[in-house]
């Protein structure tokens, strides 16, 4: 039985167990594999052991039989009629129902001894299935290091342990003999500490190499300010913001590669966690960064300052602001100074022309017009009273009937002399005299152009007058009239650009017309081009003419100002960008050496520009003085600006609606 | 026209510079060995002026190399000792592979090594040149002293930097040469003059690193090499100067020590000083040469005679004072420092070797304590905290103790290193620090009294104006009450203020100027004083955030009276 049993565990993967005392040394073997187990039980005392081994048993479902003993006979199927409530009933009732077992190869339940339950529960647990099995018995070595009285082999010793080796002999002799002619040395004793001496004990300049001489050494390590302290002022540790700041910074970016810390004693100090980190650092940028001597310049900014004359030596130039001129309500676009220097016009956006006293700043007169005035420009002519005043497409000549009357009455003379002439030409502007209530006012004449007016300008001896209506892309822009003979040219046939502004020559036949970025010059006579003065900005504003005929200036709206010398070049001989904005207003001292630009940042500067006789020489250009008075209103400053005819004073009109007098 | 067309790129810069890949392709080396070579023989690459065209018409970052600095590569004898480790270690792991163990081990006995004493002479060529960029070698050195014995590097490297950093004290020490010191956060910066070169160098504080992983310390252990056979031969020049042996041997009176090199650098910083003969008596200032009767010169003289009695006193600073480490203060260092100027240092003895005397002894003037309060005090000492030591290095004076004192709050502790120039930030205690050294007594008790006299002269003139801005109140009430009227009121007369008004007229003449510049000159006018105005704004947020905390902290402190 045992013999059977054991081929009967090994050869199945799920056991078979046949159970008696006698085989629990060979079930001990075989159960310690596997706890889970499917045991099929029999007992010994009726031997009904089935022989049809390890089959799936539905293949007996059909059979009355389950299979056969070990005489080849059936072994029936024993009567089952338990149904559930049965197998209910019993697991209730029956108190052994825990340790009965259905038995698949026979078909019975059997049900457990005490024995096989412990066994059961011991192989559950990994044990042995021997109760009485020792697992930790003393062993005893065979080969032990004790020596023994008695041989373990009673073999005799080799005659090759008595005798010495020839193998041995010979190599032993090979190397005696490489010992003997020096092949073999005995192994030195390694160096392992470095061994240093003085190295510069022969120290030679002469040898020192050239490429040597080359060499840029590394930059030492920057040395550590105060904030890199343990116990730092408080004052340069950084505050919750700067150091929100410095944490979003990139680490490329910081001013600091730390945070700076305080610790009240030198015990709390911890370690600096990125030691090693800098020290690599370093290490990198000694072998990895390219060297390059820098020379540093060491300018002093003030000798960057150019040396100029003291403006205080310059004198007379306007420095302070002495008069204010109330009245307007809207924005001054134009003022100008009557040739006796006793008037001023203004012209506002309000629809009025006032006329001033300058001494007492007392508005004398107010005229109301059409429409926002744009230009005033009174008569240069000493002997005639008239001021043309442009509104929207009409230019009016008013006589202000101020000053001496004799000239007033001269001039009302004078225009009402005219007479018509006999064949009349058909003009694009027509000449009109008004009549009662403009008459009183003092209009005297009024002139209907076909497109609006920005600007007039009259000619030096006060007959000619000339209208600018700025249109890109018609010839008519610019229209000359002749007053005392009431008739009007068209000069230009051919448009060159948008005009901006336009000035008589003071002493020869020129006629100077500012497009938006060049200066052209005509010969009035010989009714050709002259000169095309480049003035290197994006659009020229404003325009005057020195009262010497040689040198212009312009002011753009790119807060430039340039100066023309137009015997030395067609380029600006100087550009001023002292202006913060753009320039509206540039006028010329006729006597004194000054020029006066305003613009929209609400200063007039007055910059000394002397001429020379000498035409080696070239003009000096200083500027003496910033004016400051006018108040910025919708981003607009000074509109215009006028010299006195014979005091170095300077008048400027602003976006404020005021009048201010400068000396 | 004759002769050939030129080819492009073939002469100019494009011949002179050679791209790190080619140059190690010249020199058939490995990228790791290119580099070791580089950091040993100090190559370092060159930025050309036209990249685009010594790059051959590519845009591709690449880096440059000197050609002539490649081929005086070319000559180094090290190359081929690369050359021949590598085959080592090609047979090494061949015989290893062959379980060959008997070979294996008769390579290694073999190991091929290489010397860098001719490449420090030639990047060194005089001793100056070498004592020059010691910097680095210090820093080093003292940082891979500070390693573990396990991992990162060679055992033998670690205990040579020991060593090596460890002799650089003594000499420090013996020739009193320290100058500054300065406790960072990142450790401890020393700054010594060795025969006329300013060093410094930084020491980590004593704790275990936590080894970054982004660090490659190959590149680290090349520099290591270099640095300690520069620092190795650099010492015993040094030594050698002072006519010492180099490397220094231990008395026997202390058998123990010699056993374990560890037991003996610590000996070496602990009682450093018996065993080195004290300062010499020669004269270490070379005789200043004697000018030819000009008064310049004898300005100059005066000056550098007092720069040099200055200096003697510093050294002397400690003389004469015996100090007492605790054992929670950094002793190494402060051993080391105090030494530097002539103190005589003991710790207790379990602490380490090298401890003279006892805590009870009577002559100790100072003891030096990091900790919050003391058990147990003698009378006749000064317990001061270890700032006390450097503040007074740094200060070359004895500041007064009290502010020292064991739990009193610490003043900053500023950086030596710093040399404020005109319009620069001056922290206060750096210029309360300067009136000492001028010999000013500051007296804080009664500038406090008058600060308090002030506050409630203050706190009057407060009340009286408001006093008056109640009454100009009343009276423009009833000036509104009645009719208004036309009324003449008397002018005043302005002072003018001639100086000002000078002041004024003279800037505006320069703003004037100004406007005349040239473009040219205006671009980099603008950026001067862009650069001066950024220096002078940042003096400025300084001052005021000192201000405003000293109001706060003062604030706090007449509330806790008041309490």
């Amino acid at each position: 039985s045992v013999g059977r049993g054991g081929a009967c565990t090994t050869s199945a993967p799920s056991l078979h167990i046949t159970f008696s005392l006698s085989l629990s040394l060979s079930l001990s073997l075989s159960l310690s594999l596997s706890l889970s187990l499917s045991l099929s039980l029999a007992f010994c005392s009726q031997d009904i052991r089935n022989t049809v081994g390890n089959i799936p048993m539905e293949w007996y479902k059909d059979y009355p039989h389950i299979g056969y003993d070990l005489d080849g006979k059936k072994i029936f199927k024993p009567i089952r009629n338990k149904d559930e409530l049965d197998e209910f009933l019993d697991k209730m009732e029956n108190p052994d129902y825990w340790r009965t077992i259905h038995d698949k190869m026979t078909g019975t339940d059997v049900c457990l001894s005490d024995e096989q339950v412990d066994l059961v529960h011991r192989l559950q647990q990994g044990k042995f299935g021997d109760v009485n099995f020792n697992e930790y018995e003393p062993a005893i070595d065979f080969f032990s290091n004790e020596v023994m009285i008695h041989p373990v082999t009673n073999r005799p010793a080799d005659k090759r342990s008595f005798i010495p080796s020839l193998i041995e002999k010979e190599k032993v002799g090979k190397l005696v003999h490489a010992i003997k002619m020096g092949w073999i040395k005995p192994r030195r004793p390694k160096e392992t500490a470095p061994q240093y001496y003085d190295l510069w004990a022969k120290e030679d300049p002469n040898a020192i190499l050239g490429r040597h001489k080359m060499h840029i050494p590394a930059p030492k390590m920057r040395l550590p300010g105060h904030e890199e302290s343990y116990n730092p002022p408080p004052e340069y540790l950084l505050t919750d913001e700067e150091r929100q700041v410095w944490e979003q910074q990139d680490p490329d970016e910081r001013k600091l590669s730390f945070l700076p810390q305080k610790y009240l004693s030198l015990r709390a100090v911890p370690a600096f966690s990125r030691f090693i980190q800098e020290r690599f650092e370093r290490c990198l940028d000694l072998y990895l960064c390219p060297r390059q001597r820098k020379m540093r310049v060491n300018v002093n900014p003030e000798d960057l300052i150019p040396k100029l004359p003291r403006p205080r030596d310059l004198q007379p130039f306007p420095t302070l602001q002495s008069l204010v001129y109330h009245g307007h309500s809207s924005l001054i676009r134009s003022i100008s100074i009557s040739p006796s220097g006793q008037w001023l016009v203004s012209g506002s956006d309000d629809c009025t022309v006032r006329f001033w006293e300058v001494c007492t700043t007392r508005c004398l007169k107010t005229m109301e017009v059409g429409g926002p005035v744009k230009s005033v420009a009174w008569n240069p002519a000493p002997s005639i009273s008239l001021v043309a005043v442009s509104y929207g497409e009409n230019v009016i000549l008013v006589n202000p009937g101020l000053g001496d009357r004799l000239i007033c009455s001269a001039t009302d003379q004078l225009i009402s002399s005219y007479e018509e002439p006999e064949e009349v030409k058909d003009q694009q502007v027509q000449w009109a005299v008004p009549e009662g209530k403009a008459q009183e006012q003092g209009q005297r004449l009024i002139l209907t152009h076909p497109k609006a007016v920005k600007q007039v300008s009259w000619h030096g001896r006060g007959d000619y007058l000339a209208c600018v209506m700025p249109d890109d892309g018609s010839s008519l822009q610019v229209v000359i009239h002749q007053v005392s003979r009431r008739r009007t040219q068209n000069p230009f046939h051919r448009n060159k650009g948008a005009v901006q502004c336009v000035s008589f020559h003071p002493s020869r036949p020129y006629f100077l017309v500012a497009t938006q970025r060049y200066v052209r010059v005509y010969n009035l006579i010989k009714q050709e081009l002259t000169k095309k003065l480049m003035a290197n900005c994006k659009w020229i504003s404003s325009m005057a003419v020195h009262p010497g005929g040689d040198n212009v200036i312009c002011g753009s709206y790119d807060c430039r100002l340039a100066w023309f010398d137009l015997d030395l070049s067609t380029k600006p001989y100087k550009v001023l960008r002292h202006h913060k904005k753009a320039l509206r207003g540039v006028a010329y001292h006729k006597h004194y050496p000054l020029f006066a630009s305003g613009s929209d940042d609400g200063t007039v500067i007055v910059c000394h520009g002397m001429v020379y006789n000498d035409l080696l020489q070239n003009p000096l250009i200083v500027p003496v003085k910033v004016l400051k008075g006018h108040i910025i209103t919708h981003d607009l400053g000074v509109l215009d600006v006028a010299f006195h005819p014979t005091q170095p004073w300077v008048f400027s009109s602003g976006a404020d609606g005021t009048v201010r007098l400068f000396t | 026209m004759g002769g050939l067309q030129k080819k492009k790129y073939e002469s100019g810069s494009a011949t002179n510079y050679i791209s790190r890949n080619k140059a190690r392709k010249k020199l058939s080396l490995s990228l790791a060995d290119f580099r070791r070579l580089c950091i040993l023989k100090g190559i370092y690459p060159h930025e050309p002026k036209h990249k685009k065209k010594v790059n051959k018409g590519s845009t591709a970052q690449r880096t440059f190399y000197l050609l002539k600095d490649i081929r005086f590569l070319m000559h180094e004898p090290i190359v081929g000792k690369f050359r021949e480790y590598k085959i080592f270690v090609r047979k090494l792991r061949k015989a290893y592979g062959k379980a060959e163990w008997g070979t294996a081990e008769k390579l290694r006995g073999n190991k091929p090594g290489y010397k860098l004493d001719h490449i420090i002479k030639e990047r060194y060529p005089t001793f100056i040149d070498a004592l020059r960029d010691v910097d680095d070698a210090l820093s080093m050195c003292f940082l891979f002293s500070t390693f573990p014995r396990t991992g990162k590097c060679h055992v033998q490297t670690i205990e040579l930097c020991r060593r090596l950093s460890v002799e650089w004290m003594n000499y420090i020490i013996t020739l009193r040469s320290l100058r500054k010191v300065f406790l960072s956060i990142k450790g401890i910066y020393y700054q010594a003059e060795v025969l006329g070169q300013i060093i410094t160098w930084l020491v980590p504080y004593q704790f275990a690193h936590d080894h970054p992983t982004d660090v490659d310390y190959r590149v680290m252990a090349t520099f290591t090499e270099l640095y300690t056979t520069l620092l190795g031969f650099i010492n015993f020049r040094l030594y050698q100067t002072l006519n010492l042996v180099y490397p220094p041997k231990v008395t026997h009176s202390q058998p123990a020590v010699m056993l374990h090199f560890d037991l003996l650098s610590d000996y070496l910083t602990s009682a450093l000083l018996p065993f080195l003969p004290p300062r010499f008596a020669e004269p270490r200032w070379p005789p200043v040469p004697r000018p030819g009767g000009l008064q310049e010169d004898g300005e100059k003289l005066a000056e550098r005679l007092k720069a040099r009695q200055d200096q003697d006193r510093q050294e002397k600073l400690f003389e004469g004072l015996k100090f007492f480490l605790n054992r929670e203060v950094p002793r190494e260092s402060l051993a080391f420092v105090l030494r530097c100027f002539g103190a005589q240092v003991s710790w207790d003895k379990s602490l380490c070797i090298g401890s003279t005397y006892d805590v009870t002894d009577e002559t100790i003037t100072h003891h030096v304590v990091d900790r919050p309060s003391l058990e147990k005090q003698y009378i006749n000492r000064y317990y001061v905290q270890p700032q006390w030591v450097y503040d007074c290095v740094n200060a070359r004076m004895l500041l007064p103790v009290e502010d020292y004192f064991v739990g009193v709050t610490l003043p900053p502790h500023l950086s030596p290193f710093v040399e404020e120039k005109e319009g620069d930030y001056v922290p206060p205690e750096k210029l309360k620090l300067l009136a000492l050294q001028k010999g000013e007594r500051p007296e804080q008790e009664e500038e406090e009294e008058e600060e308090d006299n002030d506050d409630s002269e203050e706190e009057e003139d407060e009340d009286q104006s408001d006093d008056e801005d109640e009454l100009k109140g009343m009276e423009e009430k009833q000036a509104l009450g009645k009719a208004s009227s036309v009324k003449v009121t008397p002018g005043e007369a302005k002072p003018v203020n001639r100086q000002r008004a000078e002041q004024e007229a003279k800037a505006e003449e320069k703003r004037l100027a100004v406007m005349m510049m040239k473009k040219r000159d205006k671009y980099l006018y603008d950026k001067i004083m862009f650069g001066k105005k950024r220096s002078v704004r940042e003096a400025n947020k300084m001052s005021a955030k000192r201000k405003a905390l000293d109001e706060a902290s003062k604030a706090n402190k007449k509330k806790k009276l008041k309490k």
